[in-house]
């Protein structure tokens, strides 16, 4: 017994597994990270992680080396995409940067300890 | 390097005296040695607020401690002080007849005084204007003449009309936009005495939502006090081990408190520091790399505002449970559940020698 009109789409129809293909499952993609690295001694590594598109990095890295005062370089990752990485703990002065330059503070996520 | 034996970013600055780090919980001065508890709360030991989600209505109100009534406290003081000074004048008024009325007008250096001689005998009607002209205590002498004449037509009708209450014109204009001077109270506890009831106008949703909680912590006074329940749990054992690793000792004893698996937890920590490690023979945490136990507590705090507690109540009774890969928060106390974000290491910098990187 089937009535045409109820069968059309059936919503909980099996469709494997949804989160299955999708790489950002419990995605954190829209957020900026900014996350600091142990080096020896006292020296730390800042990286700078998931800025969008629109925002040219290789001027972003100029600004934050004059900024700061520090060095650093911009790295390729597979993951990651590019990624900015500084020497020194930059995380609150690359933040308020940020903030400065008009991305909502929402979206950037200062990790570390 | 040997006068620093422990790593902290934060060493460095504080020679220069600039404040180590704005969300760091301990403050900069914080003896690292002597163990705090850690506890949950809005506030951290240095006074910066932590993010702990919005407030709720019921938070604030705490905050303020009695709902409604700080909002019009101040008035009924004056109300109380005019009352007092007035009291007798108001029923001496009664008795005596116009023209001394009009003696102690004149003579009344202060506009209250004459508000208050000219008053009719209605409480409400005295409260209001008392209100009104406790507000504008600078009253230009303009006003208070006109104020004057009006009275004194006031009292002379009176006389003759009993207790009839005629308002001035000029009163019923500005009573008109002053939210307080309608129904007398403002926000009030006691039902039956809402500021719409004696109005055309529409309740707001905040007069309702203040009026929902007066009558809430009326007849449940213990919510307002039950704040003392605190989540507290036992402060992070920190060792050295050798020049480069950290050990974290009670790491499986927190993990019990917060009823979260270890590993949970571990990774979380991995990927926030960003380092790695491992978990010795007796369950203690190896780290690599050297933290301090503010350093570490700061972690974890950060791990029990996103991870323990529930975000909708702040109930740190909450389970963690994984389904189809994803993480879910249910909350023992509110029945809540909500997805938590994926532990993800972001990118890692190669640090140290490339030799000793197998894949690099």
């Amino acid at each position: 017994m089937s009535v045409q009109n109820l069968n059309t789409f059936d919503p909980f129809a099996d469709e494997g597994d949804p989160l299955g293909s999708t790489q950002d499952v419990g995605s954190q993609a829209n957020y900026i990270h900014i996350r600091i690295q142990q080096r020896n001694g006292r020296k730390t590594l800042t990286t700078l992680q998931g800025l969008p598109k629109e925002y040219d990095l290789k001027k972003l890295l100029k600004a934050f080396k004059k900024e700061f005062a520090c060095n650093g370089t911009l790295v390729e990752d597979e993951e990651a995409g590019q990624v900015i990485q500084l020497q020194g703990d930059q995380r609150l002065k690359i933040s308020t940067f940020l903030v400065q330059e008009g991305i909502p503070k929402s979206t950037i996520k200062v990790h570390g300890f | 390097m040997s006068e620093e034996p422990l790593f902290d970013p934060s060493l460095k600055k504080r020679k220069k005296k600039t404040v180590a780090f704005s969300e760091d919980p301990l403050g900069a001065d914080a003896d690292p040695t002597t163990p705090a508890p850690v506890e949950i709360e809005n506030v951290t030991a240095n006074g910066d607020a932590v993010d702990m989600g919005p407030t709720t209505m019921h938070e604030q109100m705490k905050q303020n401690g009695i709902t409604g009534e700080g909002l019009d406290d101040g008035e009924k003081k004056e109300d109380d002080d005019f009352k007092a000074m007035f009291g007798d004048l108001k029923k001496k008024k009664k008795k005596k007849d116009i023209p001394l009325d009009l003696e102690a007008e004149g003579s009344g250096t202060a506009s209250p005084v004459g508000v208050a001689a000219s008053e009719d005998l209605d409480f409400s009607d005295l409260k209001k204007k008392k209100k009104k002209s406790s507000k504008k205590a600078a009253l230009d002498l303009e006003a208070f003449e006109k104020e004057l004449n009006e009275s004194k037509t006031k009292d002379a009708d009176e006389d003759e009309g009993g207790e009839e209450t005629q308002l001035p014109e000029l009163d019923e204009a500005e009573l008109g936009d002053d939210p307080f001077a309608r129904g007398g109270e403002g926000v009030s506890l006691d039902s039956g005495n809402e500021p719409w009831l004696k109005s055309d106008r529409d309740y707001t949703y905040e007069e309702l939502l203040h009026r929902f909680y007066g009558q809430l912590h009326a007849s449940n006074p213990a919510l307002l006090t039950s704040a003392g329940k605190r989540y507290t749990i036992a402060p992070p054992q920190i060792m050295r081990e050798g020049n480069k690793k950290t050990i974290f000792a009670n790491v499986s004893d927190i993990c019990k408190r917060m009823h979260r698996q270890p590993e949970h937890v571990i990774q979380y920590m991995f990927a926030e520091m960003g380092t790695t490690g491992s978990v010795d023979g007796s369950g203690r945490l190896v780290i690599k790399g050297r933290f301090q136990q503010k350093q570490i507590e700061h972690v974890l705090r950060r791990y029990i505002v996103e991870y323990v507690t529930c975000k909708t109540c702040k109930s740190p009774d909450t389970l963690l449970s994984k389904e189809n890969r994803i993480f879910f928060m249910s909350c023992e106390s509110c029945g809540s559940r909500r997805s938590v974000n994926t532990i993800k290491t972001g990118f890692q910098a190669q640090v140290g020698r490339r030799s000793k990187n197998k894949t690099g």
